[in-house]
């Protein structure tokens, strides 16, 4: 059953994502889009995990169908590395840099931001 | 955007969830010190592939339900950054998992296009 869970939330985390692709930046060179759900999810995912999981009722079922596989699927390692390389690959050298950085230590720092310590997990 | 892309988005995403979770449960440890393998695997395979599916060019079609749907899905960032934050106290570990997945992920993509640029 939890398969099930996971594969729908799943299904509908990455709609999300590709909605959201659709609609931000569509003509920009700078993956503005990927960068905001990786962005997004990391903090949501830290903030649920540390603080409205402890205090909710959802059944271990559906917080893992919600972590796992919602935000799991709305953010993307793949999209990550293929951009980066194919703004390597354009020349647009510069940009990859960047936009690997914002990724790294943005994701670091989302995930950071979102966790609230007060919380004992 | 046409709802045949919609519809292949969520298929893809269906099953690409599903596989992670599968991985993840399997390759992942328990304990808090330790490096998860699963997640580690499952982003190093989907840039391999996504890099592979970008470079064979197929139809937007495919790139939809296999690219977006299933690849994005079965990779993820959010697992990735929040096993980074448990692993801040162990610094070897959270440095070595850091490495491996940015660095294997680049190395993994243009790997994946390299071959696949190949078979064409």
């Amino acid at each position: 059953m939890i398969f099930l869970y996971i594969g729908i939330a799943g299904a509908l985390g990455a709609l999300c994502r590709y909605l959201i692709g659709l609609i931000l930046f569509t003509y920009a060179v700078f993956p503005f889009s990927t960068l905001a759900v990786n962005l997004i999810g990391c903090y949501t995912l830290a903030f649920l995990s540390s603080s409205l999981f402890q205090k909710s009722k959802l059944s271990s079922e559906m917080k893992s169908a919600i972590a796992s596989g919602f935000l799991g699927s709305f953010t993307t390692f793949s999209a990550f590395s293929l951009e980066t390389m194919q703004l390597y690959q354009s020349g647009e050298v510069l940009y990859a840099c960047i936009y690997s950085a914002f990724s790294m230590i943005g994701g670091i720092m989302m995930s950071n931001l979102g966790w609230k310590n007060e919380v004992k997990a | 955007m046409s709802i045949t892309y919609v519809v292949a988005v969520c298929i893809g995403g269906y099953l690409g969830a599903i596989s992670r979770y599968s991985i993840a449960q399997k390759l992942n440890q328990r304990v808090n010190d330790s490096i998860p393998y699963g997640t580690l695997a499952v982003n190093l395979i989907g840039s391999f592939f996504l890099g592979f599916i970008v470079s064979i060019g197929l139809d937007k079609m495919y790139i939809m339900l296999l690219g977006t749907g299933f690849l994005g899905a079965f990779t993820t960032f959010s697992t990735f950054n929040n096993e980074l934050r448990k692993l801040q106290q162990y610094k070897k570990k959270w440095l070595l998992y850091f490495t491996f997945t940015y660095v294997g992920g680049l190395c993994c993509v243009f790997f994946g296009f390299f071959i696949g640029s190949r078979i064409i």
